[in-house]
């Protein structure tokens, strides 16, 4: 069977829609930090160690949870596949602020820990635990063709059945995420066209 | 004292990100670990680094951290005997 | 749970690498040949308020062999050491860089002192990538694969798949980190650095040793682009999160098990037809430990294994790709190193790790990582004689 697009979730400008569908809006937070966690609250995701994330886990989190926990059942050998411009560049700020000399120098173990985009993978294995396949990978702009290329080979050489694929995006204010399912299952067709639409 | 605890139950509240608690949440005998407060090993990392940072305590036996960390209690009394700042 | 066997063979070619010990493969080679560490003593405020040691290269001495390839622009230290470890395998893709030819790049931090001099369009590592594709001549958008420790390794893993699936032909991979104030002070706050060159699954070990590195190797689907005598097939590969902890790794090494276990599979032999396991041993506490766990589940205590962070440091995005190009090279030359640092067995699991250089058929070799936020990876390389040169 020919793998599809079976399930999707995008945020931007102040929305979070799921296939399609409106699920939460807030225009009134300017700040991505005070709309993530608007979100979170709002939508009873109840997992407190988002709290301690960075934007870019923070971003991830939220995506991957308001899309898994939509589906009737999760394959724990579901592959991630994530990609997005700026790694995790808020965080890598923040750490280089905190090791300057006019702050003494002091890292943060709380803050370094997150210095790595691929952290955001590892929170959503630890709350689905997903054993599988997993990879941040980094391009200027979003790739669908890689991400379709990638995928499919990863479920027709038999790594896995299923992959979360991401582009996730944050960079101080600015926010785009956009996951999505594909499997050997019915869906939106999986092409480069479908992806950049669904962005 | 009284002061040190409350600037201490401050300092880790925002160094560990502890968004959904303030002040009145923590006890002084809260035990920061295990069934507490649910504080992890970088948590613990993050400690010493406030030890360091602002008291001038160097922990030269990450272990020795176990029994200072215990509660905002120990880790008051400690500090309080120890600080070069 | 392989389904239909893809037909695709995919190799890899002689690797080269730009280390504190040298820049290409025979210098480094030799070095390591000889029990030679790239790990030094150093004094530099801007780095360390106090002395500490690390595999860090001469940029003097970079920045005057890179002249030598005579190519007009700025380069940062990264991107030179990154071009000077291409250099030596460009004859191999200069012929094949249209035929669908592609270039992945592996780090965790590239340029990241660019954040320091406030120069944020270095930061991009997409930017980076777009750098080196330019002065290689690939046409294709650059592969960036920033995923912790295992970048350098799971590189050769996604090119395989890339290849196997019949994307791309060819892959040149580049893998490099810096030696940075930003990774230093970020592992000094974990208390994970030792104070001494870091002994891998040795008792008395205390932490990492820091270092930076370059290397790079074309992976292809041509036999015919492969040269010298002996060469390597790629069988088997998996990337198995722990799903465990961001920052520690599963106390059974259940992620790195599972990676090992199904690159077995895939490669279609049993645990004891491997050679020799060249593997992360970074010299914590837990992670060589978290080895021992997963290497013993599998039957593999007996196997010759060995970790290289003795002679070069832990050299994060760069590390799975130089221990890979040392690994391939050692195999071509019958050589299993010594792992450097180890005198006292220290983890709780027997291992057999080298005290000594080996000299013995590298038929099968298995190359394994592991790093921050659960990642691993295994990749399991076959030995072929050239019979057509």
């Amino acid at each position: 069977m020919k793998n599809k697009i079976t399930h999707y979730c995008n945020i931007k400008n102040g929305k979070i829609s799921l296939n399609g569908k409106l699920v939460f809006e807030n225009q009134d937070e300017p700040t991505f930090l005070k709309f993530i966690k608007s979100a979170y609250k709002t939508l009873k995701i109840d997992y407190p160690k988002f709290y301690k994330m960075d934007p870019l886990c923070k971003l991830s989190l939220v995506a991957s949870t308001i899309l898994l926990d939509s589906m009737e059942s999760i394959d724990s050998e579901m592959a991630l596949l994530l990609c997005n411009r700026s790694s995790c560049i808020d965080i890598d700020k923040e750490h280089q602020s905190s090791i300057s000399y006019e702050n003494g120098g002091y890292a943060s173990p709380a803050t370094f820990v997150y210095t790595l985009p691929n952290i955001a993978l590892g929170e959503i294995s630890i709350k689905y635990k997903l054993k599988s396949e997993n990879s941040f990978f980094i391009f200027e702009n979003f790739n669908p063709k890689f991400m379709i290329d990638y995928s499919e080979s990863l479920i027709n050489l038999g790594k896995s059945k299923s992959v979360l694929c991401g582009w996730l995006e944050v960079n101080q204010d600015e926010y785009n995420a956009f996951v999505f399912i594909v499997e050997p299952k019915e869906g939106e067709e999986l092409s480069v066209e479908k992806l950049n639409k669904l962005l | 004292m009284e002061e040190l605890k409350k600037e201490l139950k401050e300092k880790i509240i925002d160094a560990l990100n502890l968004d959904d608690m303030s002040i009145g949440d923590i006890k002084d005998s809260d035990f920061l670990f295990g069934d507490g407060l649910g504080l992890d090993s970088i948590d613990a990392l993050e400690l010493i680094v406030i030890l360091d940072k602002d008291y001038g305590i160097k922990l030269t036996d990450p272990k020795e951290g176990k029994k200072i960390f215990e509660s905002i209690e120990t880790m008051a009394q400690y500090i309080s005997e120890h600080r070069t700042k | 749970m392989i389904q239909d066997k893809n037909n695709i063979s995919v190799f890899a070619t002689t690797g080269n690498c730009v280390t504190p010990l040298g820049f290409n493969i025979q210098e480094n080679i030799k070095m390591v040949l000889q029990g030679k560490s790239g790990i030094k003593n150093f004094s530099d405020e801007y780095l360390h308020n106090e002395p500490f040691v690390g595999g860090i290269i001469d940029k003097e001495k970079l920045n005057n062999a890179f002249q030598t390839l005579n190519l007009k622009g700025e380069f940062t230290d990264l991107e030179q050491m990154m071009l000077l470890s291409v250099k030596s395998i460009q004859p191999l893709y200069d012929a094949i860089l249209d035929d669908k030819c592609g270039l992945i790049i592996s780090s965790t931090k590239g340029n990241i002192t660019s954040l320091e001099k406030g120069n944020i369009e270095q930061y991009y590592l997409s930017n980076l990538a777009d750098k080196v594709a330019k002065v290689i001549g690939v046409k294709s958008t650059p592969i960036v694969l920033s995923n912790a420790c295992v970048s350098g390794i799971m590189a050769v893993s996604v090119a395989k798949s890339l290849i196997q699936s019949n994307v791309y032909n060819h892959l040149i991979i580049i893998g490099a980190d810096l030696f940075s104030r930003f990774v230093f002070t970020g592992f000094q706050s974990f208390q994970a650095v030792s104070p001494n060159p870091c002994k891998p699954y040795d008792k008395n070990r205390d932490g990492i040793t820091l270092g930076e590195a370059a290397a790079s190797i074309l992976v292809t689907k041509n036999k015919a682009v492969i040269q010298g005598e002996v060469y390597y097939e790629i069988l088997g590969d998996s990337n198995i999160n722990d799903a465990n902890h961001i920052s520690g790794p599963s106390r059974t090494g259940e992620g790195l098990f599972q990676s090992i276990q199904k690159s077995i599979a895939e490669a279609q032999i049993s645990a004891n037809q491997i050679d020799c396991i060249s593997a992360h041993g970074t010299a914590t506490a837990y992670n060589d430990e978290m080895e021992a766990q997963a290497f013993n589940r599998l039957g593999l205590e007996n196997t010759p294994v060995y970790s290289l962070k003795g002679y070069f440091g832990h050299t994060l995005g760069a590390s799975g790709l130089l221990d890979t190009v040392i690994a391939l090279k050692s195999g071509s030359k019958n050589l299993i190193p010594q792992s450097l640092g180890y005198s006292e067995h220290g983890v709780t699991l027997p291992l057999n790790v080298t005290t000594e250089n080996i000299f013995t058929e590298c038929n099968i070799i298995l190359k394994t990582a592991s790093g921050f936020g659960g990642t691993n990876t295994a990749v399991i390389f076959k030995r072929h004689i050239n019979n057509e040169k």
